[in-house]
C-alpha cells in the first residue's frame, strides 16, 4: 500500500501551476484526503503531482456586502468552512453540511476545491454548490472561465474541468429570503452519505437537492404543501432500489422539515 | 535485460525533505512518494505514530499539524514541509498528556494499545481546544480514531474525566487522584 513513483511540483503562482498541468498524467494535490488514499491503493498513479497548497490567496473567505456574495477560495479547508463566522452568518446550511464531512482530522486537511473537482456523488459539498446556485472559477493558461455548479458536475466522479484547468474559487450569491434545511443519513458519523438532501424554501416553492442518490447531485422543484406526494413520484424513478428510495425519502423529508414545510 | 525491464529497475530519485517535527527541523532524503507516516517511523525513528489502514480511515497515524489532528498516512512528507508537526513523542512532558495517560490507565481505555497514540493526540487537541465534556461531543471528536478492543466506552470516560477537570480549571487538566 504505497503510492507509485511520481514527480512532485510546488508552484508558487497560479500561472506556474496551470502551466504544469500540461504535463503527462498530471494530478493536482490539494488536501489529498481523497487522492492520497487512491494513490496508496494505486487506483490512481499520476506521474506528476502539482501541490497547490503553496499558492497564495486561494484560502480566503470573503463577503461582498454590495453584491450579497460570498467568495470562497479553492483551498478553504472543510473545518474552516464549518466554523468560519462569515460562512456561519451568511450560509449556515453550508457550515452545517461541512461539519458532516469525514472526521475532524479529515476536515482539517480536505479542501473545498478538492472535493468539488473529485465530484464524489455521495459528498456533501458538490450538492451544496448545486443547491446554492454557486459558480466556479476555472483557470488555465488561456485565461479563466466561470461555470455554474449545475453544469460543472457531469456524472460519477466526472466534471467539465479540463485537464489543464484549475478550480480556484467559488462564488455564492446569498438569497436572504430563502429558508434552508439539510439532512444526511450515514451508517456512522463521518461516513459518506447513504443519502442526503438540501431543501431551499422560497415562498411556496421548495427546491430539493439530493446527494448520494444518483451519479451526481440533482434538484427537483416541489410546491409547498404537496411536497410529500410529489416526492414519492420523483423517487420512483430517481433511486434504483427500495432501500435507496427510503434513504432518499427520509433525507428529503427531514430536510423539508428543517426548511419549514 | 530488456530496455523496459531496465527502466523499471532504475533507482528512484530521492528529494530533500526538511520537516519540522516536535520543534526541530530535520532534513531527510527520500523519494517524493514517501508518506509522512513512513518518514516519521523509518527515518526519524518516531514509532509512536502507528500505521494501520494507510487509507485515512483508522486514525492510528494521527499527528498534530499546527496543533490540529491530521492523518500522516494521507500526507506526503514533501508536502508537509513548512508545517509544524507534533508526534506523541513531542508532548510526553505536557501535563495535559500525562493527565490523559493516567486517565486512560485508570479507566482501562486501552487493551492492545495500537490505537492509543492516535487517541491520545486527538484527545490532547480536544483538551487544548477545551471541547465540552459531553459524551456525544467526545464521541464525535473521537470518531476518526478506531479502536477494536475497548468498545470506546472507557475511552470516552477517560477523556471526559480530563475535559471535566479542565472545565473546573484544575491545573493542566489533571484530575485529583482517587
Amino acid at each position: 500500500m504505497k503510492p507509485a513513483p511520481f514527480v512532485y511540483h510546488r508552484p508558487r503562482t497560479v500561472e506556474e501551476a496551470v502551466a504544469l498541468l500540461g504535463l503527462p498524467a498530471c494530478k493536482v494535490l490539494a488536501g489529498g484526503q481523497s487522492l492520497v488514499p487512491l494513490m496508496n491503493f494505486r487506483l490512481s498513479r499520476p506521474r506528476h503531482l502539482v501541490d497547490i497548497n503553496w499558492l497564495p490567496g486561494l484560502d480566503g473567505v470573503e463577503w461582498d456586502p454590495d453584491q450579497g456574495r460570498l467568495r470562497l477560495g479553492a483551498l478553504v479547508r472543510h473545518q474552516v468552512l464549518a466554523t468560519h463566522p462569515l460562512v456561519r452568518r451568511h450560509l449556515p446550511v453550508l457550515a452545517e453540511a461541512a461539519g458532516h464531512i469525514g472526521h475532524w482530522a479529515i476536515r482539517s486537511r480536505g479542501t473545498l476545491g478538492g472535493s468539488l473537482a473529485h465530484a464524489d456523488p455521495a459528498a456533501e459539498l458538490p450538492a451544496a454548490m448545486v443547491a446554492l446556485g454557486a459558480r466556479f472559477c476555472l483557470r488555465s493558461q488561456s485565461g479563466e472561465r466561470w461555470v455554474d455548479a449545475g453544469e460543472f458536475f457531469q456524472g460519477l466522479f466526472t466534471t467539465v474541468l479540463a485537464e489543464d484547468e484549475l478550480l480556484t474559487a467559488v462564488e455564492v450569491s446569498v438569497d436572504q429570503s430563502a429558508r434552508w434545511g439539510f439532512y444526511e443519513i450515514a451508517r456512522r458519523v463521518g461516513d459518506f452519505a447513504l443519502a442526503g438532501a438540501y431543501a431551499r424554501r422560497r415562498g411556496g416553492v421548495i427546491d430539493l437537492t439530493w446527494f448520494g442518490v444518483g451519479p451526481k447531485p440533482f434538484t427537483v422543484e416541489l410546491q409547498a404543501g404537496e411536497a410529500e406526494a410529489a416526492l414519492e413520484q420523483v423517487l420512483q424513478t430517481a433511486a434504483e432500489d427500495v432501500a435507496a428510495r427510503q434513504w432518499a425519502k427520509v433525507a428529503a423529508m427531514r430536510a423539508l422539515q428543517r426548511a419549514g414545510r | 535485460m530488456t530496455e523496459g525491464a531496465n527502466q523499471k529497475t532504475t533507482a528512484e530519485e530521492a528529494v530533500e525533505v526538511a520537516l519540522e517535527v516536535n520543534g526541530t527541523v530535520t532534513k531527510v532524503l527520500v523519494p517524493s512518494r514517501w508518506l509522512l507516516s513512513d518518514v516519521l517511523r523509518h527515518r526519524l525513528g518516531l514509532t509512536a505514530t502507528h500505521v494501520g489502514c494507510e487509507q485515512g480511515v483508522c486514525g492510528a497515524c494521527t499527528v498534530l499539524i499546527d496543533g490540529v489532528p491530521t492523518r500522516s498516512c494521507l500526507l506526503f512528507a514533501k508536502a508537509a514541509e513548512g508545517l509544524a508537526i507534533t508526534t506523541l513523542e513531542g508532548v510526553l512532558d505536557d501535563p495535559a498528556l500525562q493527565a490523559l495517560q493516567e486517565a486512560f490507565h485508570r479507566h482501562h481505555a486501552l487493551q492492545c494499545g495500537f490505537c492509543t497514540p492516535g487517541m491520545l493526540l486527538t484527545a490532547l487537541a480536544m483538551v487544548r481546544q477545551q471541547v465540552p465534556a459531553e459524551p456525544e461531543t467526545i464521541r464525535e471528536y473521537l470518531s476518526g480514531n478506531l479502536c477494536r478492543c475497548t468498545g470506546y466506552q472507557y475511552i470516552v470516560e477517560a477523556v471526559a474525566e480530563v475535559l471535566q477537570a479542565v472545565d473546573r480549571g484544575d491545573p493542566a487538566g489533571s484530575p485529583a487522584l482517587p
